[in-house]
């Protein structure tokens, strides 16, 4: 039984998941400084610009404050859960990365390797089924800490993502009736073959839905009422210290990330260069060419993030509510009747 | 009420259209107004490395002044610290003895002068006050220090540099190169 295991493949995924990991890692950590850069160009300022060249060792330093910091965890929390929290939050944050192509196949040592961990023909089931589970990062955290600011924000923080959650998966529907398959690197395939535009192109209405409900599922302001600042002190991480809040403020940056990628994927064709056809380059340079494609449309993506972030102040707790309930899921709605119709009257 | 200027405008209670309600065009156009700053003149000086230029009339740190030879001009006359509004300046007279009138100008001098940089509010009184053109505020301000009795400047602290021995220290307090 052992021995029909193929070992290569193993190796090969290990190494692939080491790498997708630490990558997710490395970037959220200059996103960190990213932020810090455009809220500061935005504002007028020239941001952290001390710590090494242009300030570019800053996130190392922020990293060694957050870890020398004293660890505390309050008398009256439930401790097990309390160290769960982070851990959680962060596992959830770096799951999705799985089904995620990230460029076309390579070849190596006369082996065929994909650049996505698994091809799973669910990829976009299962990237929501680990979106969702993110929320329990809050909910433990926010309710084991034992305060009411934290279970407040905890609450908020669910109901949130419940409410938000419906309309972008409505709006994944549309996609994925024009598509006709769930696997992420099927979509990207399709959106690559001549004569095909992107996603965007056919679902312009769907990926509006679908980028402001990533706001609220990565808790970005404008809808980041789980942090409240100013109303809930901190929100669900008022209680942690140290690395945990590192941890929870670590995992924002990363679903940020992976969120980009994932409407990098879906709507703009994932490592698919514009006017650029790649099965006429040698494989391992399409797949190189791939990755850096996916990452300038990341880099966009992250950047259109924190524009947002440092333009529009946060909405009120029912305001949200009623955006979410009252237009983004009827919108969706709309959007995947009108998709529908149109798939049967130009018999698609 | 009366207004109190024709400026006032009633608040708008129209309930929100649909599109109002999706924010988009609004947020749009907010984006657009921060996308602007991007390529706006930053205002900010790099401190330690880029200093902003005091005003002439900037008053900071005190200075006793000497005459062209060198002499401290102060007297002891202690108008500066009737004139104080803060009490922050404390001095003792000495008398000039036979042999010092390459040090002192005038007969009497002052053997202590202190003045508490705390206390003082940098108002420029003192320099007004002194009858002996003696002391003046300077363009610069207290470095920060750990210790309260290290902002009580003495004569040491506050004396110009001789301009017959030191020149070139001298030309440097006035800020003359």
């Amino acid at each position: 039984m052992l021995l029909s295991i193929d070992w290569i493949l193993f190796l090969e995924k290990l190494i692939l998941i080491a790498i997708v990991i630490f990558a997710s890692l490395g970037i959220a950590l200059y996103t960190t400084f990213a932020e810090r850069k455009v809220a500061a160009v935005l504002q007028d300022r020239p941001g952290p610009n001390r710590a090494g060249p242009f300030g570019l060792f800053q996130p190392f330093a922020d990293g060694l404050k957050l870890i020398m910091k004293e660890e505390i965890i309050p008398n009256t929390s439930n401790k097990v859960l309390f160290i769960l929290g982070p851990f959680l939050a962060m596992t959830a944050a770096l799951m999705t990365s799985a089904v995620i192509p990230w460029s076309s196949d390579v070849h190596l040592f006369g082996r065929v390797i994909p650049l996505q961990i698994a091809d799973v023909n669910i990829g976009i089931l299962y990237i929501f089924a680990v979106v969702s589970l993110g929320v329990y990062g809050i909910m433990i955290g926010g309710w084991a800490s034992n305060n009411k600011f934290s279970l407040m924000a905890a609450l908020r923080g669910a109901s949130q993502a419940i409410s938000y959650e419906l309309a972008m998966g409505l709006s994944l529907i549309a996609l994925l009736m024009t598509t006709g398959t769930l696997q992420l690197g099927e979509i990207v395939k399709q959106q690559m073959q001549p004569g095909h535009w992107w996603n965007i192109v056919y679902q312009p209405l769907g990926f509006l839905i679908f980028i402001i409900c990533a706001f609220a599922e990565c808790n970005r302001t404008p809808f980041d009422l789980p942090e409240a600042e100013n109303e809930l002190n901190f929100g669900y991480h008022q209680e942690y210290s140290s690395m945990k809040l590192g941890f929870y403020s670590f995992s924002e940056y990363v679903n940020m990330f992976i969120s980009s990628v994932v409407m990098a994927t879906l709507y703009f064709g994932g490592y698919d260069v514009p006017f650029l056809n790649e099965s006429l380059l040698s494989p391992n340079v399409a797949a190189i060419v791939g990755v850096i494609a996916l990452l300038i449309k990341v880099v966009i993506f992250i950047f259109i993030f924190m524009w947002v972030r440092w333009t529009i102040p946060r909405f009120r707790y029912d305001q949200l509510m009623n955006l979410g309930w009252k237009s983004l899921v009827p919108l969706a709605l709309a959007n995947m009747l009108i998709t529908g119709a149109l798939i049967l009257w130009l018999g698609k | 009420m009366q207004a109190l200027t024709n400026r006032a405008q009633p608040v708008n209670r129209k309930p929100m259209t649909f599109l109002e309600r999706l924010y988009l065009i609004n947020i749009f156009k907010g984006m657009l107004i921060t996308f602007s700053h991007i390529f706006k003149k930053q205002p900010t000086i790099q401190y330690p490395e880029q200093k902003r230029p005091f005003s002439p009339v900037f008053r900071g740190l005190h200075v006793l002044n000497r005459d062209e030879e060198g002499r401290e001009r102060c007297t002891a006359c202690g108008l500066c610290a009737v004139a104080c509004p803060a009490e922050a300046i404390t001095m003792e007279a000495a008398e000039r003895l036979p042999g010092e009138e390459n040090l002192y100008r005038e007969e009497k001098y002052a053997a202590r002068y202190e003045i508490n940089m705390l206390r003082c509010i940098f108002c420029g009184l003192c320099e007004e006050a002194c009858p002996k053109d003696a002391i003046y505020l300077s363009e610069t301000f207290a470095p920060a220090n750990f210790n309260r009795n290290t902002f009580i400047y003495g004569k040491e602290d506050l004396l110009i540099p001789n301009p017959v021995t030191e020149p070139e220290a001298y030309a440097k307090a006035k800020g003359l190169n």
